[in-house]
């Protein structure tokens, strides 16, 4: 455990993993406070303006992360036992409750509202141990993939600060890649959790849909939204899950199915795993410097004894154009709450209600979300329910057919995340199709409900990291993890 | 989606409505073009034959779970407390204390 001066800071980054947090907490060589400080300090110098403005946070609780370091001091100096996010600095993106802090979902119409609740996930992190540093920014209501559609303005890559984090878990990617905060939270509906975390170069989880409680989590799509972790390694993503995961009575959606060791997990060798390698992922389009990379990792895990198997996943390309009816239809649905009475935001121009329903979502909505609303609306209407939402449905259990067929011969399947590493700020805001195509490989996995891990594979010839993603088989995070750290492993 | 007609600046109108948003002038072409450069896209769904294909509303249907409940698990129905209704009253734009306040809703 490094102890932690301000001169050493300014010469060293350091990536604080849990285990060293933890070891320092234990040993009293840097206490919660000095590690919750230390991290606030960070952020005061490099995310705001003055500094490289990266922009993640949006509001920080230093009440409450203070009160609970004090907490878990207290316990190490008694020498009692930790628990698994002992001091732990965390982050929590802006759709996820945290009592008394705002919770903004990246919106205007969402401006001044403290929820009254912490959202499950949050009291499961505190419980642990965890300290949470404040709110990260996002896309608006969690549309996007580029952090460029929020109210309260774009979070930059730490990796290349011309460039997009990616989206639109963004805050929460560029935290950890930052440095600011050693793991944070993200949810991801069609890729807002691995898109973000490959463009930033750093692990990010997508659990199998009913893995970790949606309560409290402000909803965009309810059948393909999802809570999950980011951080600076696939060890410490498996200690975080382990914390999240198991059934709650406060979501009807979250599965009673019996948690796995996934901790535990990363102990034993990839060998003899079998890999599936679908054809569709690396056809046109894909960058020639990913693709290279992907074929590394795949090289690599057959020096490691994996059996590399070429498969098929012949609905992928029906992949985009499924998910945005379905995550629009329910975002219509869902966004309906959102009228000015019961919180945040009330135009006060509105005379009558019908007036101050309209008015304040049109003042509170930015253009991504008003056209996906408009989309939904239009899909679930009279004469097109059929043809585009019922539709969309029975595709999306094609596609998820594709994958329970192909998980019969393999354990796990390795592909690109993204087509591209991060884009230029700016290069695809006018250009919605091609900005959705940005998640080109990651919406499948969403609309069938397994699980998949981001992990840095390497960086391209001008330093913009690569991501490879592994998708497992529903409720088998324990094998997908396994073979991330394989992958880890070889990065050296 | 059989007749590509497109949507009109009248669909717009009528969609806006149904949602409940109000758009500008200057909105209402801009988002006419990207839900025809989207629905463009979309239309691509048609090439599948999906006549005999149940669709799928929730991952758990297809996960084996029990059809009526689509794979959820329900609670027990039982009475717990739920959240305190001051704390939720202190948040809204404006309350009595007991009931959101809203503009009159009878227009004349």
């Amino acid at each position: 455990m490094p102890t932690i001066s301000e001169g050493q800071e300014k010469d060293i980054k350091m990536d604080f993993t849990i285990d060293t947090v933890r070891a320092g907490v234990a040993d009293g060589s840097a206490t919660a406070t000095a590690m919750a400080e230390l991290h606030y300090s960070r952020i005061a110098a490099d995310d705001g303006d003055k500094g490289k403005g990266i922009n993640s946070f949006l509001a920080l609780s230093k009440e409450r992360a203070l009160a609970q370091a004090a907490k878990i001091d207290a316990l190490a100096a008694k020498g009692e036992e930790l628990p698994a996010l002992a001091g732990v600095p965390v982050g929590i993106k802006d759709v996820l409750t945290m009592k008394g802090s705002p919770a903004t979902a990246g919106s205007l119409i969402l401006k001044g509202y403290r929820p009254p609740y912490d959202a499950t996930a949050v009291t499961k992190l505190e419980s642990a141990g965890a300290v949470l540093l404040g709110k990260l920014n996002c896309d608006e209501f969690a549309m996007g993939s580029s952090n460029e559609n929020s109210a309260y303005g774009p979070v930059l890559n730490p990796r290349a600060l011309d460039r997009v984090p990616g989206g639109s878990s963004g805050g929460s990617a560029a935290a950890v890649a930052a440095g600011f905060a050693v793991a944070t939270l993200g949810t991801d509906t069609g890729g807002s959790i691995r898109q973000p975390a490959a463009f930033c170069g750093v692990v990010g989880v997508l659990p199998t849909y009913g893995r970790v409680s949606r309560y409290g989590l402000i909803a965009f799509a309810s059948s393909l939204d999802r809570v999950g972790p980011f951080t600076n390694n696939v060890k410490d993503a498996a200690t975080v899950l382990q914390v999240l995961a198991g059934q709650d009575a406060l979501d009807a959606t979250s599965s009673d199915r019996p948690v796995g060791d996934y901790v535990g997990a990363l102990e034993k060798p990839v060998e003899g795993l079998r890999i599936g390698v679908p054809a569709e992922y690396f056809g046109e389009g894909l960058d020639p410097e990913i693709r290279a990379s992907i074929e590394k990792v795949l090289d690599g895990l057959k020096a490691e004894k994996c059996v590399i198997k070429p498969i098929s996943l012949p609905h992928t390309k029906y992949a985009i154009p499924t998910y945005y009816v379905i995550a629009t239809a329910e975002a219509s649905s869902n966004l309906s709450r959102f009228d000015g009475v019961r919180f945040g935001l009330r135009s006060a121009e509105a005379k009558t209600l019908s007036e101050m329903y309209r008015k304040t979502r049109d003042e509170g909505f930015g253009p991504e979300v008003k056209r996906r609303i408009l989309l939904g609306t239009y899909a679930l209407s009279a004469g097109y329910y059929d043809a585009y939402y019922k539709k969309a449905q029975q595709v999306r259990a094609l596609l998820t057919r594709d994958f329970l067929t192909a998980f019969n011969e393999v354990d796990v399947i390795v592909a690109p995340m993204t087509p591209t590493p991060a884009f230029k700020l700016g290069e695809k805001t006018d250009d919605p199709v091609a900005m959705y195509l940005a998640d080109i490989y990651s919406v499948a996995a969403s609309l069938a409900g397994i699980c998949g891990v981001s992990v840095p594979c390497g960086a391209t010839k001008d330093g913009l990291p690569i991501g490879v993603q592994v998708m497992g088989r529903h409720f088998d995070e324990a094998t997908m993890l396994r073979v991330g750290l394989a992958v880890e492993k070889m990065q050296g | 989606m059989s007749e590509q007609a497109g949507v009109t600046i009248e669909d717009v109108r009528r969609v806006a409505e149904l949602a409940n948003l109000e758009l500008t002038a200057e909105e209402e072409p801009r988002m006419q073009r990207d839900l025809n450069a989207i629905l463009g896209h979309i239309a691509e769904l048609n090439e599948l034959d999906t006549k005999d294909v149940l669709p799928m509303a929730q991952v758990g249907e297809m996960l084996g779970g029990e059809a009526h409940t689509h794979g959820e698990t329900l609670r027990k129905d039982v009475v717990a407390p739920s959240l305190d209704r001051a704390a939720v009253m202190a948040v809204a734009p404006e309350t009595d204390g007991r009931f959101f306040k809203v503009p009159k809703v009878i227009e004349r």
